[in-house]
This record gives C-alpha cells, sequence and structure tokens, in this order.
C-alpha cells in the first residue's frame, strides 16, 4: 500500500528534524502501513503512557531519544508512573523497578513533556478541545477523551504514542475520521435500582456490562440517571475500557456527540440492542465485590482514575465523625495537590490518617502496607484489576460505603 | 537456494531474513500477560500450548491479540534472544509489528514480520522449515 508523505513526513525521515524524530517517523511509517492508514495528520497534543516501568527495554527506547537529543513537537502530558516522585518514601516494592521507574520518569521530562504523572490528563490545563485530533494512551483517558470531551484519538500505547508526541503526527485512521466515531450497540437501561441515590454504581455497573458485551464496538447508552457527573462518565469509562476495548461511548444527552440516539448513529441502525434491568446493574455491582458482607478490611483505596477535585468536595463532608480505623489511600496528581493545599484540605486530609498518593496509583505499584485483608474502593477499575494485578481480595462500594467501611473495620453496605 | 524451493509472495511489516522451523499458534497469543520475555515461554494458563517456548521458532499467528504493552514484551523478549527468529501473520497487527521494529532499531536485532496470503496459509503452517526474507518493500516465504 503506498503511504501518502507530506514533504514534512520526508524531512522527519530524512532527519531535518534529528536523528530521534527520524527514528520515531521510521517506527510512526511501520505502523501506519501495519494499520492500513494513508497518510498522517497533525496532532495537537499527546499523552504518554511510557513511565511504568516493565523492562529494560521502556529505559532503553526512551533514553535513546534523550542521548539524540530529542524533544516532543506538541504539549505531551505523562502518565501515571512505578513511583510518587512528591513522597518516594511511599514505595515499598523492588528497589530495580524504584530506581528503574524514577529515572524512566526522569528520562520523559527530559525529552520536553509535563510531568503531570497523571492517568487524568482530562482534569489538568492540558484537556484537549472539542474535535481535536490528539494521540493519546492510557485506556480511560482514551475513552474519556473521545466520549466525554469528543477529542479524537485511537487506542495509542507502547512506543508509539510518544513518536507520535515527538513528530506531532499521528496515521489517519480508525476514531480520528468522523464516520468511525458512530455508534453500533444500542444499550437501554430500562429501570435503576431505586435504592441507589449515587450515579457512581450504576455508571460502573454499566460500563462494566458494555466493556464485556461490546469488546471494541460502540455503544450508544440510554437512560443513565439525569444528574451523572463527569466523574461517573470517569468510571463509567474507566472500567468499559478494563472489562473490555472501549474506545468511546456515547451516553445520549450527556456527551457531546450524542444530543439524540439518531445523532449517535449517524442515522444508521444499531446491530445489536442490549436491554438492562436495575437487577442487572444489581448483579453486576455484587460481581465486582471478591468477598462478603462483614470481611475484615485492612484498608480503602480511592481514585482510580485519579480522584478529581470536585470528588474531593464530595468526600470532605463524609470525613467529620469517628475517625477512620482502617488505611485510607487517595491516589490524584499534582495539580489537584495544589488545589487541595490552597484551601487547607490537604492538611485536614492527613490529620484524619488519610494518605495522598501522588504520581501514580495503588493497583500498578506497591504502595498499601496492609494487604492481609480485604481493600475496598468506590472504582470499578480498581475492583477489575487490583485482584490480579496486586493479589488483594476486593470489595465495592459508594463513597458512603466505603467510609462507613473504614470506621468499622470490615465491609458494610449501607 | 535449492532449486525446489516453494515462494510465496507475502506482504513485508517489518524487514528482516530468517530461517527456522515454524511454531503454529492454534489460538491468538497476548504477548502481555501470555508470554515470559525471559525464557520465551507462553505462560497464559488459558491458552493450548501454555508452556511451550517459542525461542528462535518461526511463529505464525493467524491474529494478534491484547494489550499494546505486547510491543514491549515483544521487543524485550527478542532484546534477550528469547524471541521468536520471525513472524508470520495472516492480517495486519501493528503491536507485533512496533515490538519487532522496536528491537531492531534499539538493539539491531532483526526478527521479520510478513503478513501471508489466506491461500498460501494450509501450506505455509504444514511446512517443515520456513525461509522468510523480507527487505526492500518485498516479502517471501520460502518453503523448502
Amino acid at each position: 500500500m503506498a503511504l501518502d508523505l507530506s514533504d514534512f513526513d520526508k524531512a522527519l525521515l530524512a532527519g531535518m528534524q534529528g536523528e530521534a524524530a527520524a527514528f520515531c517517523m521510521r517506527l510512526l511509517v511501520r505502523f501506519a502501513d501495519a494499520v492500513g492508514a494513508e497518510r498522517f495528520i497533525d496532532i495537537e497534543a499527546a499523552h504518554i503512557d511510557g513511565c511504568l516501568y516493565l523492562g529494560q527495554v521502556s529505559l532503553d527506547f526512551v533514553e535513546h531519544l534523550v542521548r539524540h537529543k530529542g524533544r516532543v513537537r506538541v504539549p505531551t502530558t505523562l502518565n501515571v508512573g512505578s513511583v510518587d516522585l512528591i513522597h518516594p518514601e511511599l514505595f515499598i516494592g523492588e528497589a530495580q523497578i524504584g530506581t528503574g521507574g524514577a529515572r524512566l520518569m526522569r528520562a520523559h521530562e527530559d525529552l520536553g513533556c509535563f510531568s503531570t504523572f497523571t492517568c487524568a490528563p482530562y482534569q489538568t490545563l492540558f484537556r484537549p478541545r472539542f474535535g481535536a485530533q490528539i494521540a493519546w494512551a492510557e485506556s480511560n483517558a482514551i475513552v474519556f477523551a473521545n466520549s466525554v470531551i469528543g477529542a479524537r484519538t485511537n487506542r495509542y500505547g507502547d512506543f508509539i504514542d510518544l513518536c507520535c508526541a515527538m513528530t506531532g503526527r499521528a496515521p489517519l485512521y480508525g476514531l480520528h475520521l468522523a464516520e468511525n466515531r458512530r455508534a453500533q450497540v444500542l444499550v437501554e437501561i430500562e429501570s435503576l435500582p431505586e435504592e441507589w441515590q449515587d450515579a457512581g454504581p450504576v455508571c460502573v455497573a454499566v460500563g462494566h456490562t458494555i466493556g464485556k458485551r461490546c469488546g471494541s464496538l460502540i455503544p450508544a447508552i440510554v437512560g443513565l440517571p439525569g444528574h451523572a457527573q463527569e466523574d461517573d462518565l470517569k468510571a463509567l469509562g474507566a472500567v468499559a475500557a478494563s472489562s473490555g476495548a472501549v474506545a468511546l461511548f456515547h451516553a445520549v444527552g450527556l456527551t457531546p456527540e450524542a444530543p439524540t440516539v439518531e445523532a449517535a448513529f449517524q442515522g444508521q441502525a444499531p446491530v445489536e440492542t442490549i436491554r438492562l434491568t436495575a437487577d442487572d446493574l444489581r448483579r453486576t455491582v455484587r460481581d465486582l465485590s471478591t468477598v462478603p458482607d462483614g470481611t475484615p478490611l485492612t484498608g480503602v483505596s480511592f481514585g482510580t482514575p485519579h480522584f478529581s477535585f470536585q470528588e474531593f468536595t464530595r468526600l470532605m463532608p463524609l470525613l467529620e465523625g469517628a475517625r477512620p480505623i482502617v488505611d485510607i489511600y487517595i491516589n490524584t496528581h499534582r495539580g489537584v495537590l495544589d488545589q487541595l493545599a490552597a484551601c487547607g484540605w490537604d492538611r485536614v486530609l492527613t490529620a484524619a490518617g488519610i494518605t495522598l498518593v501522588i504520581d501514580t496509583c495503588t493497583y500498578v505499584t506497591a504502595i498499601m502496607r496492609d494487604m492481609s485483608g480485604a481493600i475496598m474502593t468506590n472504582s470499578g477499575k480498581m475492583a477489575y484489576y487490583a485482584p490480579g494485578n496486586i493479589g488483594v481480595e476486593i470489595a465495592f462500594g459508594s463513597l458512603a460505603d466505603c467510609m462507613a467501611s473504614a470506621r468499622a473495620g470490615k465491609v458494610v453496605w449501607l | 537456494m535449492s532449486g525446489d524451493a516453494k515462494k510465496h509472495i507475502a506482504t513485508l511489516l517489518a524487514p528482516g531474513f530468517a530461517e527456522a522451523s515454524p511454531f503454529v499458534l492454534a489460538e491468538p497469543l497476548s504477548f502481555w500477560g501470555g508470554l515470559d520475555s525471559a525464557t520465551g515461554r507462553i505462560i497464559d494458563r488459558w491458552h493450548p500450548q501454555k508452556d511451550a517456548i517459542i525461542t528462535g521458532r518461526i511463529l505464525l499467528m493467524t491474529a494478534g491479540r491484547g494489550s499494546s504493552s505486547g510491543s514491549s514484551v515483544l521487543a524485550e523478549a527478542i532484546r534477550l534472544g528469547k524471541g521468536p527468529a520471525g513472524i508470520v501473520l495472516l492480517s495486519r497487527d501493528a503491536i507485533v509489528t512496533v515490538g519487532a521494529m522496536v528491537a531492531a532499531e534499539l538493539y539491531g536485532i532483526a526478527c521479520p514480520v510478513v503478513m501471508a496470503r489466506e491461500e498460501d496459509w494450509a501450506e505455509i503452517s504444514s511446512a517443515s522449515r520456513l525461509t522468510l526474507q523480507a527487505s526492500g518493500d518485498a516479502a517471501f516465504i520460502l518453503l523448502p
């Protein structure tokens, strides 16, 4: 297949922007060929998921670019790393992963990437605009950018995310094209559990189901609670991209490319319709927990993906009352930490015995001190991955369930 | 090359030369979580060829599968000398191609990746030995 290269692409390949950019463009040409793209487009921004240490090759790749004096060509944010560079003492894992991980994070900074170290770059100043062509990695960030913002990215990952950042170019295929963004599967929520006031668990249950049942097809969801907020849609996308390969969903009336069902489907008919009842949602949420009611807890973890400032405002009133008797961890990023410090909440949280984890996340690295009992979370993504990734039993509940359980020292569902 | 060799045209995805016995994957394999880069062993407990070693073989796979972190795992296996000698696909796969290209660029170890034609698959996958020639714009799969 003939790849139609622009003059700039050819200049990149010829090394006129330096050897680091030429190296990245060579890889991008192979990648474009493998995905069947015919040309490249300019991107406005990139998000790189290369800061988790997966072996020597992770470091060799980035340090090769640093050695050739490479610089990213577009604003580029960084995903979580293996360590919290603000609180390095929190890391209790293998020394090689700690030092290799820190080196990897620094090497990305040397390329001119911003030290965001967050899986929620959409909560930072670098949030893309509607319609922006971007090259993002990290499954939850990809689905959020496409679905909630209406920016356009494919599921970029290993090496290619950074190649796009270093060249400012991405292959034109998949979700960069409007016609490939239309919904394929209609998901109708017929009834909601009356006892759930919080939209969070509804969104997690729906997200988990669409991941399992839609794979990489694009769903359009009808019937989510009207008061579902951005953080609820964040949770929905994050779990859908864990249990499946969802890169884009439409929520009719809530997300920008789906003002109506017809708009979401671009006038075409659904290939499949999935109907969900309150009982389906209850069952899905129940199955996320690997332990029953009353199980002793040794920790509670919030912020997978990273806790937003808005989520902290929902948490603060729940801190009043008895002090929790198990460890509570909240994963968030530097931008939110600054906001917390500005209103003095960081001190309130620390005084309540809460550990703020910055730059990384409790489900990908060794941070939690005591995992001898179950861990409770309000995150569907954490519940999905933690048993396999870090070998813990998991209880899933709402924010309020988690706080009540932290005080009781055991799993309590309100 | 012997006069008896049969030559099939293929699509070049990553360049290189390899000659080895084929290893036909019975099901797609996610390298991430499915291949141990330090030993070249299949570790996916659900895969029918679990515990088989793919090191030094020409890996035949109808399709790729799984997380993009598979590129890192493949590149790391090639770096350690535990990767396959070459890979023959039946459909384009970006994860496999990128992993092989990164290893070639960083370590100078070529693991050619080519895409075979559907009508050639049965013959290629039952051969005792395969040679992959992939350079320039052209790729060939040679049978003894």
